[in-house]
C-alpha cells in the first residue's frame, strides 16, 4: 500500500513537472537563447529582447534556457537537450570558449544554426559571433559623451583601470584617434585606479586638485566611474566636473540622480538579445549566410557586417541618462 | 517459498521467514527501479523527443562520468568514510594532462598521467585518514580546496587545449551504434564493482568495517589497509572520470567538474547506501544513476530551468530517504 502511494507520488511529481513546459505550434521556428546562467538580470533583459524579436517575426518560439551555475558542463547538458529537441537555432553566451566546441559542432552537424553572442565560442564551434560593440565604437563613444556636454571645449582627464588592462588601453587608443573630431576638447591626464574602489577614488581626487579647471572625468571601467562620481560629490564639484565613461546602470543610478554624471554608456542587453534572435532567424531560414563580409539584417538594429573571423559588432554602446536610468537600474 | 515437509505430522514448516524472491521484491532497489520506470514512462509521454536511441545515448553522458566515481564512493561510504575531494581530483588530473599535452605527450601517456594523478591524490587522502587518524570529511574538505587550488595557480583564467585527436575517443567515441565508450565503460565498471562488493572477501570486509570497525579489526580484517585501498580506488576513478570529461570537453579549465562531489554523493545516497556506513548495494547506485540521468534529461527536454531540476532532485532525495523512515515510525 505504502509503496503504491509512494510511486504514484513520484510519478505524479515528474508528470506535473512535465506539464510545466508547454508545447507550442510545431511549425514555429524554435530559437534557443542559451545564457551563462539563469537568474542574472543582464540575461533576463536579453531574453526580453529576444521575445520582442520573436513577436516582430511572428512565427518564432523562443526557448530561454541555461544552467543554474556558470559552468561549461551545465551548458553542455542544456545543449544536448536542445539537440534532442531538434531546435532550429542556438544562440549562446558561452561559459567557456573551447569546452563547448565539440557539443556545438555536433549541433551544427545535425543541421542546427549555431551563433554566439556576448561571450564568444571558438570559431570552429559556431557560424558567427555577435559582439555587443567594437573597440572603435567604444573609444568614440566615451569621448563623445564628455564632449557633448562641452560645446565650448574644455579639459578632460581619463581614469582607467590598470596600466596593463588590455580592453581599457585599446579603448583609450581608439579614443585618441578620433580626438580631432572634437575640437577644443583636450585630454590633460590619464591616471590608473587599478579597478580598486579606494585607489580610483584617490586618483579622481588628485585629478581635481591638479587640474582646478577640469570639466570631465572619463572612466572606461565600471569600478572607476562609480568611485570618480563619489569623489566629485564629496568634493562638492557636482555641476563643475562631469563623470562619464562605461558603467552599470544599477551602480550608476545614484550618480545620475545626484548630477555627478550626466550620462554614461554600456551595451544594452535588450538590444543584444533582440539582435541575436534576428540573426539566428535570418541564418536558420536561409535569408542570410554567415560568411566574411556578409550583411545580416537585425530588424530595428539595422544590419550586421561580418569581418574575416565571422564576427560583427552590433552597435554603439547604449547611452544611459536620467531619462532611462530608472528603467534599467533594476535590470543590471 | 522453500518448505520442508515434516513426515510425522504432514505440516509444512517454512525454513526461512521470507523467501529470497519476496525480500528482493521489497528491497530498496526494486522501489528505485519502479521510480526509474515511472520517470521513463512520464518522460516518454511528456516529450515526443525522448524515445529516440541517439537522444537517450546523448543523455547517458549526464551521468556516466559521475557514476564511475559513484561506484568507488559507494564502497568508501559503506566503509564509513567519505571523499569530498573527487571533483577537485578531476580538476587536478585534467590540469596535469593538459600540461603534459604542451610537452607533446601522446594519448597513452595522457591516460597514465590522468590515472596516476588520481592515484596520488587518493593516496594523499588515504594516508591522512588512515595513518594520521584524521576524520575523512575534514581531510577531504581540505584537499578539495587544495587540489583545485593547484589547478587555479597553474591555469588562472587560461585553458589547456590541443589534445591529440585520438584522445577524443574516450569522451566522444562510440563502441557500437549508439553505445558510447563512456557508457560501455560505465557498464563494465558496474559489473566489476558489483562483483568486488558482493562476491569477494574484500567486499565483505568493507561491510564489516562500516558496521563495526573495532569488531572487524578483532576479526582479523586489516581495517586501515582496506580503507586506504578504497581511497586509492576513489582517486583512480576520479582520474578515469577526468580522462573521459577532458576528452569530451576537449579542453581543461580549473573550474572543470565544479560541484560534482555533491551530485556524486547524492547519487550514492539515492542508491540506498547509508550515509552512516554499513549498508548499500552497487545495483542500487546503478539504478540511482539512471534515475538522476533520466530526471535531468527529461526535464531538460521540456526546457525546465536548471533550478527546478535541482529542486526535483533534492525532493527526490529527501523523499526517498525520509518516507520509508516515516512509514516505519508510523507503523510502530
Amino acid at each position: 500500500m505504502f509503496r503504491r502511494t509512494f510511486t504514484t507520488l513520484l510519478a505524479g511529481l515528474s508528470v506535473s513537472a512535465g506539464l510545466m513546459g508547454s508545447a507550442a505550434a510545431a511549425e514555429d521556428m524554435r530559437i534557443a537563447l542559451v545564457v551563462k546562467a539563469l537568474g542574472i538580470g543582464f540575461f533576463e533583459a536579453a531574453a526580453k529582447g529576444a521575445e520582442e524579436a520573436a513577436e516582430e517575426l511572428g512565427d518564432v518560439e523562443i526557448i530561454y534556457t541555461g544552467p543554474t551555475d556558470t559552468t561549461a558542463e551545465g551548458q553542455i547538458e542544456v545543449i544536448n537537450s536542445l539537440i534532442a529537441q531538434q531546435v532550429d537555432a542556438i544562440a549562446i553566451s558561452a561559459n567557456d570558449t573551447d569546452a563547448l566546441v565539440p557539443t556545438l559542432k555536433k549541433a551544427m552537424q545535425r543541421g542546427i544554426t549555431v551563433i554566439s553572442w556576448d561571450s564568444g565560442v571558438a570559431p570552429e564551434g559556431r557560424q558567427m559571433h555577435l559582439n555587443p560593440s567594437s573597440n572603435p565604437l567604444i573609444g568614440n563613444m566615451i569621448i563623445k559623451l564628455a564632449a557633448d556636454e562641452l560645446p565650448e571645449g574644455g579639459e578632460v582627464a581619463v581614469l582607467s583601470a590598470t596600466t596593463t588592462s588590455t580592453n581599457q588601453n585599446i579603448w583609450i587608443e581608439e579614443m585618441n584617434k578620433v580626438m580631432d573630431n572634437y575640437p577644443g576638447v583636450e585630454v590633460v591626464a590619464t591616471v590608473y585606479g587599478d579597478d580598486l574602489a579606494d585607489k580610483s577614488y584617490r586618483e579622481a581626487q588628485g585629478l581635481m586638485q591638479s587640474y582646478p579647471d577640469l570639466d570631465a572625468i572619463i572612466a572606461p571601467t565600471s569600478v572607476g566611474i562609480v568611485a570618480a562620481a563619489q569623489a566629485v560629490v564629496d568634493a562638492g564639484k557636482v555641476g563643475e566636473v562631469n563623470v562619464t565613461g562605461l558603467g552599470l546602470p544599477s551602480e550608476m543610478a545614484g550618480a545620475i540622480e545626484s548630477g555627478a554624471s550626466k550620462s554614461f554608456a554600456i551595451w544594452n542587453p535588450i538590444d543584444l538579445g533582440y539582435s541575436a534572435t534576428m540573426i539566428a532567424h535570418a541564418l536558420a531560414s536561409g535569408e542570410a549566410e554567415a560568411e566574411p563580409g556578409a550583411e545580416i539584417p537585425m530588424g530595428r538594429m539595422g544590419s550586421l557586417t561580418l569581418d574575416e573571423n565571422n564576427q560583427g559588432a552590433m552597435a554603439d554602446p547604449f547611452v544611459y541618462d536620467e531619462s532611462n536610468i530608472d528603467e534599467f537600474k533594476s535590470i543590471f | 517459498m522453500t518448505t520442508t515437509t515434516d513426515a510425522s505430522t504432514g505440516r509444512h514448516i517454512p525454513d526461512r521467514l521470507r523467501s529470497p524472491l519476496e525480500a528482493r521484491l521489497k528491497s530498496w532497489e526494486s522501489l528505485l527501479l519502479l521510480v526509474a520506470i515511472a520517470i521513463f514512462i512520464a518522460n516518454s509521454l511528456a516529450s515526443p523527443y525522448f524515445l529516440n536511441a541517439w537522444n537517450l545515448s546523448d543523455a547517458t553522458f549526464n551521468f556516466t562520468e559521475k557514476a564511475m566515481i559513484g561506484f568507488a564512493m559507494a564502497l568508501l561510504i559503506i566503509s564509513g568514510e567519505i571523499d569530498l575531494s573527487v571533483a577537485s581530483i578531476i580538476a587536478l588530473a585534467s590540469t596535469a594532462m593538459g600540461a603534459a599535452v604542451q610537452f607533446g605527450v601522446g594519448t597513452p601517456g595522457l591516460v597514465l598521467i590522468g590515472l596516476g594523478t588520481g592515484l596520488i591524490c587518493g593516496a594523499f587522502n588515504g594516508v591522512l585518514v588512515t595513518r594520521m587518524g584524521l576524520p575523512s570529511i575534514v581531510v577531504t574538505i581540505g584537499s578539495m580546496s587544495l587540489f583545485r587550488g593547484i589547478s587555479y595557480i597553474v591555469l588562472g583564467d587560461q585553458a589547456y587545449g590541443g589534445y591529440p585527436s585520438s584522445f577524443a575517443f574516450f569522451g566522444q567515441g562510440y563502441v557500437w551504434w549508439v553505445i558510447s565508450f563512456e557508457f560501455a565503460l560505465f557498464a563494465v565498471l558496474a559489473v566489476i564493482y558489483g562483483v568486488l562488493l558482493h562476491k569477494t572477501n574484500f567486499g565483505r570486509a568493507v561491510y564489516a568495517i562500516g558496521n563495526n570497525a573495532t569488531g572487524a579489526m578483532f576479526s582479523g580484517i586489516r581495517v586501515e589497509r582496506v580503507k586506504f585501498t578504497l581511497f586509492l580506488l576513489t582517486g583512480l576513478m576520479s582520474g578515469l572520470a577526468a580522462i573521459c570529461l577532458t576528452s569530451r570537453l576537449g579542453s581543461t579549465r580549473p573550474s572543470i567538474g565544479f560541484g560534482w562531489e555533491l551530485e556524486i554523493v547524492t547519487m550514492v545516497v539515492l542508491g540506498g547506501v547509508s550515509i552512516l556506513g554499513g549498508s548499500g548495494t552497487i545495483p542500487g547506485v546503478v539504478i540511482a544513476a539512471f534515475v538522476m540521468g533520466l530526471v535531468t534529461f527529461g526535464l531538460g527536454l521540456l526546457n525546465v530551468p536548471g533550478i527546478v531540476m535541482s529542486i526535483v532532485i533534492g525532493a527526490l532525495l529527501i523523499g526517498v530517504i525520509a518516507l520509508p523512515r516515516l512509514w516505519a515510525k508510523w507503523r510502530a
